[in-house]
């Protein structure tokens, strides 16, 4: 076996890690706020998102190959990797992706770990702007685009990110604002069994909408390796088996659901009801498919946390916790470089080490440190059965007694930590 | 700086139209709900049942499920590499640029 090929292998597995990681980061966008409100009991929640989000990666017909374009300089207008990269069945540009997912991964894990709900889209380009920056240097960087639209690491990246939560935050607010007024003379029983309905139907369509954008990515970046690799010519489309693959990965990764990040959406950034939870949905789809539909790029995660603060501030009397989200805001920030200070250091290392073994060093690291914070994170679980409990520390404190835990927890899942 | 202004231009589109739809739909079904329970007679303000709330509460939620048929539509049509225009204020399919 040649060491091209591993490579190629390589950075397959690795895509298809970080689409399972994308969807279970990302369940709770839309799903948080219906398990909150108990619209969805938890199993339910995931395994809709999943489905929708299933349904979505197969509705994405048209694949642009184009994904890394936004930030690096590997691939021409057309999708074709550059020609300098394919020397030796396109090792340097296998060595690229394969580095910029690994920070992506890396990222998307610690931010799980940590509950935190930051963008998977950050965290594959960050990975990717710090393996480009490794082995090209500074100018491999598309940082703005040429003028006529926005582009590059500023113009899709940046921007949107300060932008899309505060829009988000605003439509939510609103929306909010409005429904308790129209429904003030409604019994509360009576609307919080009415908007349920409206809630379920707006997450499914943030989950569907989740679905069409982010399994792409995984499909593009994929493709883009076989066509380096030259397994594959077309840049019209995408493999089969990759689009099969890909949406496997991404419903299966949402139906996992990452529980610590729904738990910080939906309990730890305010307390919500089910009418708050529709209006932070619909600002949410809203949001997501105005902005696809005039070309303005953003991240799901950061128009879903938008809208649920948002919502918080909308409603008289609404407690927000800004410490929740001032750690979240923080995360946000250093997202970026911190995935691509992970990807520069594997692209490093890979290039040292050389070739097909290089890759499978830094695979391995992948591994060892994934194996690390899954560990990490059974000292603390959450999952659909704590997922809904009180967020104020006393009562965290006493669901983290294993006893308390065990006499309620029958799949014994808990007795890692016991 | 052309990129900042070029930023703003379209978040400002974008938080306009996503008001609109993004608050206008809820606030439409909160006023189905509300006319819903109009015509149950379960107002807290103790109204005698008022048939005509049904109606209202029906023509509201139409209103919405078409709301959600366009961002279905919105969704479905980006897969298959077709935008959605509006330039004739009902919208059609036209091949994506």
């Amino acid at each position: 076996m040649d060491l091209s090929l591993i490579l190629l292998v390589l950075v397959i597995i690795t895509a298809l890690a970080f689409d399972f990681t994308n969807g279970f980061h990302d369940t709770g966008n839309a799903m948080a706020t219906s398990i909150a409100t108990g619209a969805l009991k938890p199993k339910v929640a995931v395994a809709l998102s999943g489905v929708l989000n299933l349904v979505g990666a197969f509705l994405s017909v048209e694949v642009a190959l184009t994904v890394t374009n936004a930030v690096i300089k590997i691939q021409a207008k057309d999708g074709s990797p550059k020609p300098e990269f394919l020397a030796d069945h396109g090792q340097a540009l296998l060595l690229i992706v394969l580095a910029g997912l690994v920070g992506g991964i890396v990222w998307n894990l610690l931010t799980w770990l940590l509950g935190i709900p930051s963008s998977s889209s950050h965290a594959l380009f960050g990975g990717l702007i710090g393996s480009a920056i490794a082995a090209i240097g500074f100018s491999g960087v598309k940082w703005v685009g040429d003028g006529s639209k926005l582009d590059g690491v500023v113009g899709k990246v940046i921007i949107p990110a300060f932008l899309s939560p505060v829009i988000a935050a605003l439509v939510a607010a609103v929306g909010t604002k409005l429904i308790y007024a129209i429904t003030k003379k409604v019994s509360h029983a009576e609307s919080e069994r009415g908007f349920r309905w409206g809630q379920i139907c707006s997450a499914s369509l943030v989950s569907l909408a989740h679905g069409t954008n982010d399994a792409q990515k995984t499909m593009g970046v994929i493709t883009l390796a076989l066509i380096g690799y030259g397994s594959w010519t077309d840049t019209g489309a995408v493999p089969l088996w990759v689009k099969f693959s890909c949406a496997l990965a991404i419903a299966a990764g949402t139906y996992l659901g990452g529980w610590r990040i729904i738990r910080t959406l939906g309990k730890g950034l305010v307390e919500i009801e089910s009418p708050q939870g529709m209006a932070a949905e619909s600002s949410s789809s809203a949001v997501i498919l105005v902005s696809s539909h005039l070309g303005f790029a953003l991240s799901t995660t950061h128009v879903a946390t938008g809208s649920i603060l948002g919502t918080g501030i909308g409603k008289k009397g609404a407690e927000v916790r800004w410490s929740v989200a001032a750690r979240m805001v923080a995360a946000w920030f250093i997202t970026l470089p911190a995935a691509a200070l992970v990807g520069a250091v594997m692209w490093y290392l890979g290039d040292v080490i050389g070739g097909g073994i290089g890759g499978i060093v830094i695979f391995a690291i992948l591994c060892a440190l994934s194996a690390f914070m899954y560990l990490r994170s059974r000292k603390t679980p959450v999952d659909h059965n704590n997922v809904n409990d009180d967020w104020d520390p006393q009562d965290v404190a006493a669901t983290h007694i294993p006893g308390v835990i065990e006499s309620d927890q029958p799949h014994g899942a808990r007795k890692v930590n016991a | 700086m052309h990129t900042l202004s070029l930023a703003f231009h379209s978040a400002w589109k974008v938080l306009l139209v996503a008001t609109v739809l993004g608050a206008g739909v809820p606030a439409l079904f909160a006023f189905g709900i509300r006319a819903l329970a109009l015509g149950n007679g379960t107002m807290t303000t103790g109204e005698r049942p008022n048939p005509a709330g049904k109606v209202m509460a029906a023509v509201c939620f139409l209103a919405v499920v078409a709301a959600v048929a366009l961002g279905l539509l919105i969704i479905i049509s980006s897969g298959f590499g077709m935008k959605v225009s509006f330039e004739h204020v009902l919208p059609t399919l036209v091949e994506k640029k």
